[in-house]
């Protein structure tokens, strides 16, 4: 996780989080509940057994409308996006010219408009690439201070919002959307998630923040169905587990989308900036690639440089923790490409002990909606 | 929180129990409470002899990885190898299950420099 330096802003929820004991830490410019009294490893095994409550608004939202609005989106997102018709939802990601990566998205395609969820920490360069970026036919409007986010997630997640929420959610696929009504406040509900469980993301009108959350929680308890908010940290780990990219560790504006193993959100049959870049560095071969790497013998950190048996600095982690669910430290790691392969011996510097470890397959954590 | 009126603490949150001419190391409950889940413990060979202040081990919890510093110097002539396949005892029971090491003090002088239950109490605002 990126912790940054003074955090300057706060969610509508931040009261109730300092109420309920939680533990908070700046990330991303926002003072963020990181764990609650629960714990983050039982925080974590709550989602992947019944459901889990995130406070997400720290994510911004970006509204693109106007005639040019399809060509636009195409152009600047990596993913394929010409077949999408409402309510189709898809990852994506945001690339430079020279194919590194910005930022990842998620790429809403309502009636009239797209709307893309950016991170926390790049509302800004995004919001500033978009429209640099964008023609006079085109219109962006940051929607972040006046939308809600809240993830639901977790095996029995789709059951309690069919419980509390009119349309039932169960009928929508997996990556589409549909509106939704809970207690009368009117909410735009994605199937989609950071955890690698079925749930979903929803976004409501900022000042219904925390009817929606209490209600979530409140009802959700008394329905028999265990429904806990959930801190960073196990959001961190749910979505490590599951193998899903965070912003500053296995993507950033230093990595390009084919070392990070991104080539399935990247459509070469379309214009898309970066592409012309990403087709150099395949065709030179890639000189680094991510993987997951189990460790035995300690917990490998962000920076920990990785060596060959002879000694030799082969790589570098960017991500690394214990692993609730599969019970295993692990970590992600940029290696040399011809250590990449899976069964690879490496070793890894911890606290300047050369521990072993072992190139293994990502992810750690089959997520649900894909076994 | 609990603080075990027997042992003796560290300002830096390591406690120091007497039992018999060991003492027994291990971190207070109050320093568990505020790492969070611990997921391990990194420890020192039996029979190493580490100095009063120095690094005896890596205490690791979900976000980060924290020094363990020796209240008392000494050798160590115990280490808690239940830790390896389950650290959260340390959350758990620190006084008990989640002990880490015993020694055999260097010089047992060393102790009276620490602070007593009450006054560690006081620093971490029990009373």
């Amino acid at each position: 996780m990126i912790f940054q330096e003074a955090p300057t802003n706060t969610t509508a929820l931040h009261d109730w989080h300092l109420a309920h004991g939680a533990k908070m830490a700046p990330f991303a410019g926002y003072d963020m509940p990181i764990s609650y009294p629960t714990g983050a490893i039982e925080e974590h095994a709550i989602t992947r057994r019944s459901v889990g409550l995130f406070d997400i608004d720290h994510m911004g939202q970006v509204e693109v409308s106007g005639p040019g609005a399809d060509a636009f989106v195409s152009k600047l997102v990596s993913a394929k996006v010409t077949d999408m018709q409402p309510p189709m939802a898809r990852y994506s990601l945001l690339l430079d010219e020279a194919g590194l990566v910005i930022d990842d998205l998620f790429v809403y395609r309502l009636p009239h408009s797209w709307w893309i969820v950016v991170n926390a920490s790049n509302r800004q360069t995004d919001l500033d690439w978009f429209r640099s970026h964008a023609g006079a036919d085109v219109t962006i409007t940051d929607r972040s201070d006046d939308t809600y986010m809240i993830a639901v997630q977790g095996p029995k997640a789709i059951e309690l919002l069919d419980r509390l929420a009119k349309p039932e959610v169960s009928r929508l696929e997996r990556f589409t959307w549909g509106n939704i009504s809970m207690g009368g406040v009117p909410i735009l509900f994605g199937r989609t998630g950071y955890t690698g469980e079925d749930g979903g993301e929803l976004f409501f009108p900022a000042d219904k923040a925390e009817f929606v959350w209490t209600r979530l929680l409140d009802q959700g308890t008394q329905l028999g169905i265990e429904t806990k908010p959930i801190g960073l940290a196990a959001r961190d780990s749910l979505r490590f587990e599951a193998g899903m990219p965070l912003h500053g560790h296995e993507i950033s504006p230093k990595i390009n989308a084919l070392e990070a193993c991104f080539k399935w959100a990247c459509d070469f049959d379309k214009d898309f900036i970066g592409k012309a870049a990403l087709q150099a560095i395949a065709e030179k071969g890639l000189s680094r690639k991510l993987v997951g790497v189990e460790v035995f013998g300690g917990v490998q950190r962000e920076g920990y440089e990785i060596v060959d048996s002879t000694g030799t600095t082969v790589g570098h982690c960017v991500a690394g923790m214990f692993c609730p669910t599969v019970k295993k430290y692990a970590a992600n790691a940029f290696v040399r490409t011809d250590l990449a392969k899976v069964g690879t011996p490496l070793k890894v510097i911890i606290r300047g002990q050369a521990k072993d470890a072992v190139v293994v397959k990502r992810p750690l954590y089959i997520p649900a909606y894909r076994r | 929180m609990s603080i075990d009126p027997r042992a003796h603490y560290a300002a830096s949150h390591e406690y120091a129990r007497p039992e018999g001419d060991m003492l027994v190391i291990g971190i207070s409950d109050h320093a568990q409470a505020e790492l969070g889940d611990i997921v391990f413990v990194e420890l020192p060979q039996e029979g190493k002899a580490i100095g009063k202040g120095q690094t005896f081990g890596t205490v690791e919890s979900v976000k980060a990885a924290s020094d363990l510093y020796m209240p008392v110097g000494g050798k160590v002539t115990a280490v808690n190898t239940a830790l390896q396949a389950d650290p959260a005892l340390v959350n758990r029971e620190p006084y008990e299950g989640g002990w880490m090491i015993k020694i055999l003090p260097s010089d047992k002088k060393e102790l009276d420099q620490l602070l007593d239950a009450k006054s560690y109490g006081a620093t971490i605002g029990e009373e």
